[in-house]
């Protein structure tokens, strides 16, 4: 008897408390928002569409080193490397991604050693046709450093190219003088 | 068999073998970089520790280098020991020190054996707080791409280069932590074998430069085993395809062919695939402005159109090619009868080919395969320069020379994995090897005795040390210097193991083949196992001889007769075969002509009809090598345009023509099935590779690695939607990523990668024992068996002619680069190509007042080709030499009777 009065009570408390929660939710901030009239705040580090960007000096940053395309699970990049005769500067001859496949994991900024491709708090791309959704190097190639302003790979990797020849990269001594004997 | 223990586990190893090895056969993962399994041990980067124990109660056991230890039986040792990992990787922290940030844009990258053993050893982080060395690269050639930064000092590349390939331009420089590996100044690189560097280099100092105009990635590739059609040998090959283009060659293990090495004609010719001049669709000539021009047709509109020229009772004549497939040669024989089918050699050509089949076929002389030449301790080169002509023959005959120095070493109890000790004992000594040729050849460095003459002087010489050998082979007339030198070249192969004669029709003279065969023949009676090796033209000379039939002189007999009007070539480009006026000729009497060609060669440009064929990436074929040995090429990639295999548009002519049923050889399977019932001399063909119902786990084998990238974003461009795989109903393999690419029989293999081994190192992984085997037996079958008990009688001498008259005999100069006609349209080799020139021994032109580099003109069958002269002090007298093959230069059929004269400069 004792027993079946105290589940009423707590049953009654119950439905109290919740009307009470309800009653407090009307007057609360709401956390939906009108979108698209309305957009919602996304964090730096969101996962949206993906850009190449530039090096400091407005260089692209994409040497072509095909690391993004393999570590994409579902095979959307693709792309070509060629070296610039001017200056022996490795780039991407085209790029391309399918973001009709893209399933934006990041993987391939990740795998990115050069910090040029990279994902941005952009998800609005929606297509009719499906074939819009495919992405050239000129889509995709923005004028800025993204994430990381101050890398450039080639002051780092050693390899000589136009107007900075070996021995000019951070960290670097001058070229050895094979014919020298000397210490 | 030596009982090792590896951490405590008892495990079968082979006796004198060293550690390292024997840790590879038994699949452990201790790295290393010194050791290749072609050049042996030096024990120079010191990082294959591993601790070995004294017994079984040694707790403390020491450090020992893997590759210099000799396993012994009852040895105990430890890999994962914890002093040998820590000691195994400080020294790859060490060599990282001063390596570049730079695997993104580094060719090797992905299948680096630098990356995989700073993987397999743990390594990070670089610890080392100073400034990183570096070096200046050298400009080496449009073969490779130098980047010395990049570089561990292992000492693998001048160590092949050198000591293995011979060549003497690339070398160590400067000391201590400078050393640096190149040329002593900027130049190409001057060894024919400079390519393996590509492979031999454990990092990415030495790069491939053609790739690099077109650079893929490792697992981008779509491969599948094929064949180098470039020489005659046959050299296994991986040939590797991206976005429809062919983008490298690399080496394909073969013990039994070439072994760990290609030579650079082989690895830089294929850019002929890629060239635009190809036709891709069919042609056919229209007059436009009154000029002939080719405008393309479909592939239904060409069989109507031609189908009708084959069609009941009109006769067609049918010229083969040495250069073309078995099954492509065949189809063209089904199509225009066995009567009307001519072998697309000249009758010259056609003579020398026969000569050298009834030698093989016949005697009692066995043919060593390609990788075999290795094992040989005394060769004799009866004017061939192997170098030019087969090249990795010249490489492996390059290794023979160090067999009978090597006892040496033996006798000191220095296994012969032990490279630098066997190299100390072996001093100075070479040989015996002995070489004569017309002119001086680019093995003459490891000879014994080298001997210039003219073919008729080397013919006499061979027949002369058949006499010593045999006394009842017949002798020949010749001079006390030549005599003794003949009896001391007998001597040394009667002396020998295993002799072996070497020869080939690069003389253009019959004797000499001949002679070469009495020389086998002789020592064969005199109860030595003598190998007889004769270098051929193409690719699939051999394969064709073995059709037999007659040569383009008698199709242009049979032409003029009458009767036929439709000519049909078969990938061959008659303008290098025979005078151009017997081809214009031809070409005239015909009122159709069909060339069925990937190349849009002199005849092509002149053909009513061209039929786009497939080249060696783009296809599946069976080439017949110089000795005889049959191997499968699969298709690689599907070619754009209506490019397809020539066997195939034979086939459909013949059912478009009524001959066969629509029904009829839709597979490779069932025409191979139909070609060996033809021809039962090619019976063994089928074994060649497994048929295309051959399945893994009901799988088929895959083209691409299962890292393929950009599956879905290749073609998005051209149309969002993917395209399914195309079926490949000739091969056993899949055009795609999917099935199941281990457990491959050897025959299917292309592409050598097990997890942890990316680099060319991983190729130990799949041999049943290191330089041994591919698991299951190397792929290939030997159509050519030799007669043991054959009788067949000796040839008879030549007498020879040594008269210094007015004419010159004109004579072929081979080269690698530029005398072939499909890599020389290759940029890389084509820049390479020698300029035209007419070589004279330097005392003949001192005789008519010429000097080096003169403008001169040779007149040849009324022909006049002005060029520059070269002189040489050493060749063979009353000789004109010219180089053989060259693009745009006319066709000579050597040997010829030249007249020199000083070029009138106006």
């Amino acid at each position: 008897m004792l027993r079946k009065m105290f589940d009423v009570l707590e049953g009654l408390y119950s439905h109290l408390r919740s009307m009470g929660l309800v009653l407090k939710h009307t007057f609360a901030k709401r956390v939906t928002v009108q979108y698209p009239e309305e957009k919602p705040p996304l964090a730096p580090r969101w996962r949206g569409r993906i850009v190449l960007t530039r090096d400091p000096d407005g260089e692209e940053r994409c040497v072509g080193c095909y690391l993004c395309a393999v570590a994409c699970p579902v095979d959307c990049i693709s792309l070509q490397a060629a070296e610039r005769e001017e200056d022996g500067r490795r780039y991407p001859e085209f790029f391309r991604i399918n973001f009709s496949r893209c399933i934006f994991c990041g993987y391939c900024e990740e795998a990115c050693p050069t910090y040029a491709i990279q994902l941005t708090p952009d998800f609005e791309m929606c297509e009719y046709n499906r074939q819009n959704l495919v992405y050239e190097k000129q889509d995709l190639l923005i004028s800025g450093v993204g994430k990381y302003p101050g890398y450039n790979f080639y002051n780092v990797a050693g390899l000589a190219t136009k107007g900075k020849p070996k021995g000019q990269h951070e960290n670097e001594d001058a070229p050895v003088d094979v014919r020298s004997l000397l210490p | 068999m030596a009982i090792i223990y590896i951490d405590g586990k008892p495990l079968e190893t082979q006796d004198g073998q060293n550690l390292l090895e024997a840790c590879i056969e038994l699949g452990l993962n201790v790295p290393y970089f010194c050791w290749h399994p072609a050049l042996g041990s030096v024990g120079a980067c010191r990082q294959c520790a591993v601790k070995q124990y004294r017994d079984e109660n040694d707790k403390q056991g020491r450090l020992v280098m893997s590759c210099m230890t000799l396993v012994t039986d009852g040895m105990r040792i430890s890999v994962d020991e914890s002093e040998s990992k820590d000691f195994r990787a400080n020294i790859i922290d060490w060599m990282m020190t001063n390596h570049p940030h730079d695997c993104p844009v580094c060719d090797e990258g992905g299948e680096c054996h630098l990356q995989d053993m700073t993987l397999m050893t743990g390594h990070n982080y670089r610890t080392y707080r100073f400034k990183k060395k570096t070096y200046v690269n050298q400009n080496l050639g449009p073969f490779i791409n130098h980047e010395m930064n990049r570089c561990i000092q292992c000492y693998r590349c001048v160590r092949y280069y050198k000591d293995y390939a011979g060549g003497h331009d690339l070398d160590a420089f400067a000391s201590h932590n400078h050393v640096y590996f190149g040329r002593h100044e900027d130049g190409v690189l001057e060894s024919e074998f400079s390519g393996n560097l590509v492979e031999v280099c454990p990092t990415g100092v030495f790069t491939d430069k053609t790739l690099k105009e077109h650079f893929t990635r490792r697992w981008d590739y779509t491969t599948a085993p094929s064949v180098c059609v470039h020489c005659a040998l046959g050299c296994n090959i991986t040939p590797g395809e991206r976005y429809g283009k062919l983008r490298r060659i690399r080496n394909r293990y073969n013990r039994s062919v070439n072994g760990y090495f290609l030579c650079d004609r082989g690895r830089y010719g294929y850019e002929f695939v890629n060239s635009d001049k190809r036709p891709k669709a069919p042609l056919k000539r229209q007059m436009i402005d009154g000029k002939p021009v080719h405008v393309p047709m479909t592939r239904d509109e060409a069989l109507s159109e031609i189908g009708k020229f084959f069609s009941n009772g009109s006769k067609a004549i049918g010229i083969g090619s040495p250069r073309a497939s078995l099954e492509a040669n065949f189809a063209l024989r089904a199509l225009v009868g066995a009567e009307n089918f001519y072998l697309g050699l000249s009758k010259a050509d056609g003579k020398l080919l026969s000569a050298v089949l009834e030698i093989v076929l016949s005697g009692p002389a066995r043919q060593p395969s390609l990788g075999e030449l290795k094992d040989h301790d005394a060769v004799l080169i009866l004017g061939e320069d192997m170098t030019n002509v087969a090249p990795i023959a010249a490489l492996n005959i390059r290794q023979s020379v160090n067999n009978q120095p090597r006892a040496n070493a033996k006798a000191m109890g220095i296994p012969e994995w032990n490279d630098l000790p066997v190299r100390r004992a072996m001093d100075t000594d070479r040989g015996p090897l002995f070489i004569a040729s017309v002119a001086p050849t680019r093995l003459d460095d490891v000879a014994t005795q080298t001997f210039h003459a003219t073919p008729d002087g080397i013919a006499s010489l061979g027949f002369a040390i058949a006499n010593f050998i045999d006394p009842q082979s017949p002798a020949a007339n010749v001079s006390g210097e030549v005599r003794a030198l003949a009896q001391q070249i007998a001597t040394a192969l009667q002396s020998a193991q295993k002799p072996l004669v070497v020869s080939g029709p690069s003389c253009r003279s019959e004797a000499v083949i001949q002679a070469a065969a009495n020389i086998a023949w002789a020592l064969c009676r005199k109860a030595k196992p003598a190998g007889i090796y004769f270098a051929a033209p193409e690719s699939n000379s051999v394969g064709l001889g073995l059709f037999g039939g007659a040569n383009i002189e008698n199709a242009a007999e049979a032409l003029r007769k009458g009767g036929a009007d439709t000519l049909v070539v078969l990938e061959n480009d008659l303008y290098r075969r025979v005078p151009a006026a017997l081809v214009d000729e031809l070409l005239s009497l015909a009122k159709h002509v069909l060339v069925v060609d990937h190349q849009y060669s002199a005849t092509a440009q002149k053909a009513e009809y061209v039929l786009p064929g497939a080249t060696f990436a783009e296809g599946d074929g069976t080439l017949v090598n110089n000795i005889g040995r049959a191997q499968r090429m699969m298709q690689v990639f599907n070619p754009e345009g209506e490019i397809t295999e020539s066997w195939r548009w034979l086939r459909r002519l013949r059912a478009a023509s009524g001959k066969g049923r629509e029904d009829e050889w839709i597979s490779f399977d069932s025409f191979l099935h139909a070609l060996v019932a033809e021809i039962p001399a090619f019976s063994h063909i089928l074994d060649a590779a497994p048929t295309a119902a051959f399945r893994v786990g009901g799988l088929k084998i895959p083209r691409q690695s299962h890292r393929y990238s950009g599956r879905t974003a290749m073609k998005a461009n051209v149309a969002v939607s993917e395209t399914g795989v195309t079926a490949d109903p000739d091969s056993p393999m899949s055009f795609s990523m999917e099935g199941f690419s281990m457990m491959t029989p050897a025959a299917l293999m292309s592409s050598f990668w097990t997890p942890g081994w990316n680099s060319a190192q991983s190729i130990t992984r799949f041999q049943e024992e290191v330089n041994g085997p591919l698991e299951g037996g190397d792929p290939g079958v030997r159509l050519i068996e030799p007669q043991p008990d054959s009788a067949v009688p000796y040839f008879d001498a030549v007498e020879t002619n040594e008269s210094h008259d007015a004419a010159w005999t004109a004579l072929p100069l081979y080269h690698i680069y530029g005398s072939e006609e499909l890599s020389a349209s290759s940029p890389a080799v084509a820049e390479l190509s020698p300029k035209p020139y007419a070589m004279l021994h330097s005392d003949d032109a001192r005789a008519r007042g010429l000097l080096d580099g003169d403008a001169v003109t040779v007149k040849i069958d009324g022909q006049e080709i002005s060029t520059s002269l070269k002189t040489n002090d050493t060749m063979a007298r009353g000789v004109v030499c010219l180089p053989a093959g060259l693009e745009d230069a006319p066709y000579i059929e050597f040997p010829a009777a030249a007249e020199i004269l000083r070029s009138v400069t106006s």
